[in-house]
């Protein structure tokens, strides 16, 4: 009867969608065997990076990915606080506070190929100045300017998820708080931010987690050297961006299949973040 | 003579592993008013979704029992059992109106007086279409109200309005019997009474079972009452009777207000 | 009023002004970007350069016509992989909600939905364009579509599980087959949801370059063949930005001032459909 045979189709692409889920993990793991075959956990460990003679150590990127987000969020964390206290407290309704939210989220629509442009373009030169400044070696380009630019790229998602969290502090909460003749910085400081903590956080976790994974931008501004940067103010990469640079080119059979075991790390880096803030969502959100 | 339309025969009705309806057998008549009663949880609205196989659609349930829909064609009589024939069959011959009028939010008017056509793929020629929609808004008395506005969503109608929609749109299937849950229940009084009316008036095309905790609806409008109390049937007949000579200690209770 | 309390407030206001400061930097850097991409790239914006190929490197002139088809292509192709499998796992999500396969199949679209987009150009890379041989629109297309799929299907799920239950029970209560209750009744109610989740896939996938990096690769002809690599204003802007041809620097801004435009006016209606919906 036609009713079952269209509840079995819905099963049907049910698991198709298994299918597929399992179909991604094996492909990355077959492809990268030779790689993982011939350099096993070690890869995670050793430095070079030498396409010509065949040695492939991903620990230059692994670190440029780890450093690269670390410093984004460490970098963005005054601002996302900020916007979710903004956003979750004093403007939380109204005409302002639409436009506000409104553009917030808009920056995590720019294209990020469009933000490494313009970063290469007009952020690079001023980091050159500033480095000028510094004393420092003007390459302009470098992890640091990667990861400034990275900070305003994972703002959005983390301010809307903190912003949320803020406001679902229980009202009675904080009339309790300004009852007993509390300031307003005071009810945020000492009630809500500790209430909505787990929130968050859950939302840093996810934007994390995009860090890690942002490629573009990272490639046009991160200044591509295939080596362990001795400061914040050198050149470097991500496993997302070599992978960006090398792979289009790469013509041994190794060296794909390095590249994609370079793919298949951060694949679990990544999930890894996610799956720690969507759980920490659900326990903060139910 | 009293004919009947609807036989049920030892039902039992779970729910994981509660037990909802127990051993309950009754008789439906033609043409009359039968109305389900009793306290909040007895299984009024269970037992009337069991008679359009609705009740099954809830995971984890099962029935147990024989209920036998008789149709009547051209004076002679067929016997349709209930339970196994194809389910859309039996819903097409027993419709329902729910508590909280739901006219579909996409359809017009006049779409969703044809919705059972129209859902069902069945294409009707123009003229048939619009001396459909005119006699079933004229049956519930809507017709006047909204001629003018036929191309208009069904959503804008006031509650009153749009449960009279809906059984309009009930009606246009030609069922045998139509079941209602609680019809009036959202309604103001107003409303309520014109539905009440509404159904005095169609009981001579189409048999009603109407489920009320309202004990003043029922004895108004209806011709039999069947009490449940916990998933038992207590006491079934002429609401006359049965309002003024309970046999049952708890019907009378219930009637007076003590339970429910 | 005491010293303490004087303190108290200061601190109230101070902490207030800063804050409001810090919100205001990556809002102002936002308008910033956007400002600097419109200056840069109206004056590149002609005719010719929206109509015309590319010029031989080196050569000015020309336009940027095989990016803007290349785009619209890729959309059309990644919607039409997409859709269709989207809203059908979400009606099988919607059906089976508490069983333990739709628990499953919904972590599964999660971890597609967070998988970083270069990873998914190499899944791109390894199912279609290693068994091909060579680059093409195709892989593109599935690239994207693999990035549109869990927004479809979680769009589709959510904008069903809004009806209510009545609604589905006033079909089937009429007879209707539970197909029929889907099709012509659900899914219609549900359907500027719907098309509101599809839009935000496309507004996503338009700006994407990563995954197109090694499986559409890009084109310096007109190509309207999925067969054969194709180009796409994301993919131009990266190769001209990077290039050290200033003819081709200018040219990057225009193509990024169309997708910039785009992508915000995408954005913005999605928005204003949310809101029709509430």
């Amino acid at each position: 009867m036609i009713d079952k045979f269209f509840k079995n189709i819905l099963k049907l692409f049910g698991f198709i969608i298994i299918f597929l889920g399992l179909l991604i993990f094996l492909s990355l793991f077959s492809s990268s065997l030779p790689s993982i075959k011939k350099f096993g956990l070690k890869f995670l460990f050793l430095s070079d990076w030498d396409p010509v003679n065949e040695v492939f150590g991903g620990l230059p990127f692994i670190l440029g990915t780890l450093i690269t987000s670390l410093l984004a969020f460490i970098i963005s964390l005054p601002f996302i606080l900020s916007v979710t206290i903004i956003l979750g407290v004093y403007f939380t309704e109204g005409f302002i506070a639409e436009i506000l939210r409104h553009i917030i989220d808009l920056i995590a629509a720019i294209p990020s190929v469009i933000i490494g442009f313009w970063g290469l373009f007009v952020f690079v030169p001023i980091v050159r100045e500033v480095e000028l400044l510094l004393g420092v070696t003007p390459y302009g380009v470098g992890i640091i300017t990667a990861s400034i630019l990275l900070a305003f790229m994972i703002l959005p998602y983390s301010a809307s998820i903190g912003k949320d969290a803020m406001r679902l502090v229980p009202q009675d909460l904080k009339e309790a708080a300004f009852s007993l003749g509390a300031t307003k910085w005071e009810v945020i400081k000492k009630i809500m931010i500790p209430y909505a903590r787990s929130g968050i956080i859950a939302g840093m976790f996810l934007s994390l987690g995009r860090a890690l994974g942002e490629t573009m931008v990272v490639t046009m501004v991160i200044g591509n050297k295939n080596s362990i940067p001795q400061s914040i103010f050198e050149p470097g990469n991500t496993i997302a961006s070599v992978i960006a640079n090398e792979f289009a080119e790469a013509i041994t059979h190794l060296h794909v299949s390095s590249l994609i075991y370079l793919g298949l790390i951060l694949f679990l880096i990544t999930m890894l973040f996610n799956i720690i803030a969507k759980f920490m969502l659900k326990k903060f959100k139910i | 003579m009293k004919e009947i339309t609807l036989k049920i025969e030892n039902l039992n009705a779970y729910y994981e592993n509660n037990q909802i309806l127990k051993n309950i057998s009754l008789d439906i008549y033609r043409n009359k008013i039968t109305a389900i009663m009793g306290p909040s949880g007895c299984g009024k609205t269970s037992l009337i979704r069991c008679i359009n196989r609705m009740f099954e659609l809830t995971p984890k349930t099962k029935i147990e029992g024989k209920i036998t829909l008789i149709e009547k064609i051209n004076g002679s009589f067929k016997e349709i059992n209930v339970y196994s024939t194809e389910s859309t069959y039996i819903r097409r011959k027993i419709g329902m109106v729910f508590q909280k009028p739901n006219p579909f939010p996409t359809m017009s008017i006049y779409e969703n007086v044809l919705a059972g056509f129209i859902l069902n793929g069945i294409k009707l020629k123009k003229s048939e279409a619009d001396s459909i929609v005119e006699d079933a808004l004229r049956k519930v008395a809507l017709w006047d109200e909204v001629k003018d506005k036929l191309k208009k969503r069904g959503t804008f109608l006031s509650g009153g309005q749009q449960q009279r929609l809906c059984i309009a749109r009930a009606l246009v299937m030609k069922p045998e019997i139509i079941l209602l849950d609680e019809p009036t229940s959202a309604l103001d009084p107003m409303a309520t009474s014109k539905i009440e009316e509404l159904l005095e008036n169609l009981k001579s095309i189409v048999t009603i079972i109407i489920v009320t905790h309202n004990v003043g609806q029922a004895g108004r409008i209806s011709d039999y009452v069947a009490f449940l109390y916990l998933g038992e049937l207590l006491e079934f007949g002429l609401t006359d009777k049965v309002f003024t000579n309970p046999s049952h200690k708890k019907t009378e209770e219930f009637l007076i207000g003590k339970i429910g | 009023m005491t010293k303490k309390l004087k303190l108290r407030l200061f601190k109230d206001k101070f902490y207030f002004i800063l804050l409001l400061i810090l919100s205001l930097i990556p809002i102002f850097l936002f308008i910033l970007i956007i400002i600097h991409i419109i200056k840069k790239g109206i004056t590149v914006i002609d005719w010719s350069f929206l109509s015309q190929l590319p010029k031989p490197v080196g050569e000015e002139g020309g336009g940027i016509l095989n990016a803007i088809v290349g785009t619209i292509l890729l959309i059309i192709l990644a919607s039409i992989l997409t859709i269709p499998i989207g809203i059908v796992t979400g009606i099988f999500l919607y059906e089976y909600s508490n069983s333990k396969l739709a628990y499953i199949v919904r972590i599964i679209s999660e971890i597609i939905q967070g998988i970083p987009s270069i990873v998914i150009g190499i899944l791109a890379y390894i199912w279609v364009v290693k068994p091909m041989g060579h680059f093409s629109g195709l892989s593109g297309g599935v690239a994207l579509a693999l990035i549109m799929l869990p927004i479809v299907i979680k769009t589709t799920e959510e904008m069903l599980k809004l009806i209510p239950n009545e609604l589905k029970e006033a079909s089937l209560a009429l007879g209707t087959p539970y197909y029929r209750t889907i099709f012509k009744v659900m899914i219609p109610t549900a359907i500027s949801g719907i098309l509101t989740g599809i839009l935000t896939g496309i507004a996503r996938i338009a700006g994407e370059t990563a995954p197109l990096l090694f499986t559409a690769f890009g084109n310096p002809f007109l190509n309207f063949d999925i067969f054969k690599p194709i180009s796409s204003l994301p993919h131009i802007i990266y190769l001209y930005s990077i290039s050290p041809f200033e003819d081709w620097n200018q040219k990057a801004w225009g193509a990024s001032f169309i997708l910039l435009i785009f992508v915000l006016f995408l954005n913005v209606l999605i928005r204003i459909l949310s809101v029709k919906k509430k």
